[in-house]
């Protein structure tokens, strides 16, 4: 059975809070950069721009990580990721770095992002990381400093973001491994 | 960038070798070309390396003088992490006579992951690639095929004129000896590009036109349709079997003169593989004019290797 988990105003209005949360917690936007990681974590980060922007009436620069080549499974996955591009234009030098991505797991995609920024993309002041979903499970120690949603799940049930953007409609479901219900 | 985010729907590489690019898909080249777009960013960082093949160790076995094309896998396997290791030819046990899989077999006993040879020998990385269980790269193999040559000459002109399909591409020169030439064909063609291939009909292999290539002897004829003209060197190692008067006559029938590139489209692309022999197949005024691409091949060489390296060390063994 799918479950829906959030629909298209709620996913929003968790956008909209978090994107108040960055705000508050960094008081504006000096300094901040938003690092979205490949590929929903891209479309996430635009949106929290956005909601930024629209809040503090500022832009905030962004850039898009793709995380593969620092996988610490490359060598045996079973089958060899797709390589999409990386582009920081700015130094991140001091920066505030808001690193984005849609679910937080097992924390591995963030370990690697980790590395990717502060081996070499130069030495943020600060790294902080928004995720749309934390689903538990962490194999890792890091937390998310920004939540859309906590949602309780077993390993057996799979997480699925989908963006208009990208998916056609704004919503987050859950279902079963085995049946993958699209 | 979570798993269970959707699959997405593309083409795996499941190859530990690149021998030609004649067996590849259309896909595969598709997916190498498209990696070595997000690798090309990687070149451009202040850190200009990525761990992707760390822990992995590749070989450059080359028996036949090279410095480009040695070099520049030899930085697209730094750049990702790779140990490497050079074997020239001279200065190896081969000249003292051992056989090239017994030269295979002792740099595979010390665990390398890919070799990348040339050979002066047409088909000699398919031979090592079935008598080694390490990955093989073909980075030239007498006059059979060059791919990564020819992947990058791709990669160029779909960077420089956004798409393959329908493009009209000349190769001039010596099409006979060219492994470039067969590599470019094969890879055009998979991709919808339409080939001439220009040249002294001594320098033309007969039946050419099988492989689907246009053929043409009067490059002054077929230069104004032109996107792309890819100029092949003139192995001046490999002529002695007299193909044609002179070197001068070649200049003037074949060369690419300020003068002739009057007829050429205004926004065609000028490419060569290297190293040029300037006066002869290429003016030097067009070879450093504001549409060859010359540099950007070596560039994109870089970029190309990466993507191939890493897709095929990737590859179980």
């Amino acid at each position: 059975m799918d479950k829906l988990i959030l629909d298209a105003p709620s996913l929003e209005r968790s956008v909209t809070r978090m994107a108040h949360e960055i705000l508050e917690k960094n008081k504006g936007t000096e300094g901040l950069v938003l690092v979205g990681i490949q590929t929903r974590g891209v479309t996430l980060a635009a949106r929290l721009g956005a909601s930024i922007e629209s809040i503090a009436g500022a832009r905030v620069p962004s850039g898009v990580l793709d995380i593969n080549l620092y996988r610490d499974d490359l060598t045996h996955a079973a089958e060899q990721p797709v390589i999409h591009k990386t582009e920081i234009a700015c130094d991140l030098e001091n920066r505030i770095v808001v690193l984005v991505d849609d679910v937080l797991y097992t924390g591995r995609t963030i370990r690697c992002a980790l590395d990717a920024l502060l081996v070499d993309f130069g030495r943020p002041r600060r790294i902080e990381l928004a995720v749309l979903v934390d689903r538990g499970h962490r194999e890792l120690p890091i937390r998310a400093d920004f939540v859309g949603k906590n949602i309780p799940t077993s390993e057996d049930e799979l997480v699925h973001v989908h963006f208009k953007e990208t998916d056609g409609k704004d919503e987050v479901v859950v279902t079963p491994k085995h049946s993958r219900g699209r | 960038m979570a798993v269970e985010n959707g699959v997405e729907n593309v083409t795996r590489w499941t190859r530990k070798d690149l021998l030609s690019i004649e067996e590849l898909s259309r896909e595969e080249i598709e997916l190498v070309l498209k990696t070595a777009e997000s690798f090309k960013e990687v070149s451009a960082r202040e850190v200009k390396k990525v761990p992707a093949l760390r822990g992995k160790t590749i070989a450059n076995l080359f028996f036949e003088p090279s410095t480009r094309t040695r070099t520049s896998f030899e930085v697209a396997a730094k750049r990702l992490s790779a140990d490497t290791i050079n074997f020239s030819s001279s200065g190896s046990s081969t000249s003292k006579g051992e056989s090239l899989s017994d030269t295979a077999k002792n740099i595979e006993a010390m665990h390398v992951d890919t070799i990348v040879m040339r050979h002066s020998s047409s088909g000699a990385a398919v031979h090592l690639a079935r008598s080694i269980k390490a990955g093989v790269i073909n980075a030239g193999d007498g006059i059979h095929e060059h791919p990564t040559q020819g992947l990058l000459d791709i990669f160029t002109m779909k960077e420089r004129k956004h798409k393959i399909e329908g493009l009209k591409v000349c190769l001039i020169g010596d099409i006979l000896h060219s492994r470039v030439a067969r590599s470019n064909i094969w890879g055009l063609k998979k991709l919808g590009a339409k080939v001439t291939v220009c040249g002294p009909p001594t320098l033309i292999p007969p039946g050419i036109e099988r492989l689907g290539v246009e053929v043409s002897y009067d490059l002054d004829k077929v230069i104004e349709h032109q996107d792309v003209l890819n100029i092949l060197r003139i192995q001046l190692e490999r002529q002695r079997g007299a193909f044609f008067p002179s070197i001068r006559e070649y200049a003037a029938e074949y060369g690419l003169s300020k003068e002739r590139m009057k007829r050429a489209k205004k926004d065609v692309i000028i490419m060569h593989p290297g190293p040029i022999n300037r006066g002869v197949e290429l003016a030097a005024e067009v070879a450093d004019g504001p549409q060859s691409v010359i540099l950007d091949q070596v560039t994109n060489g870089v970029a190309v290797r990466m993507a191939v390296l890493f897709h095929t060390t990737m590859v179980e063994r």
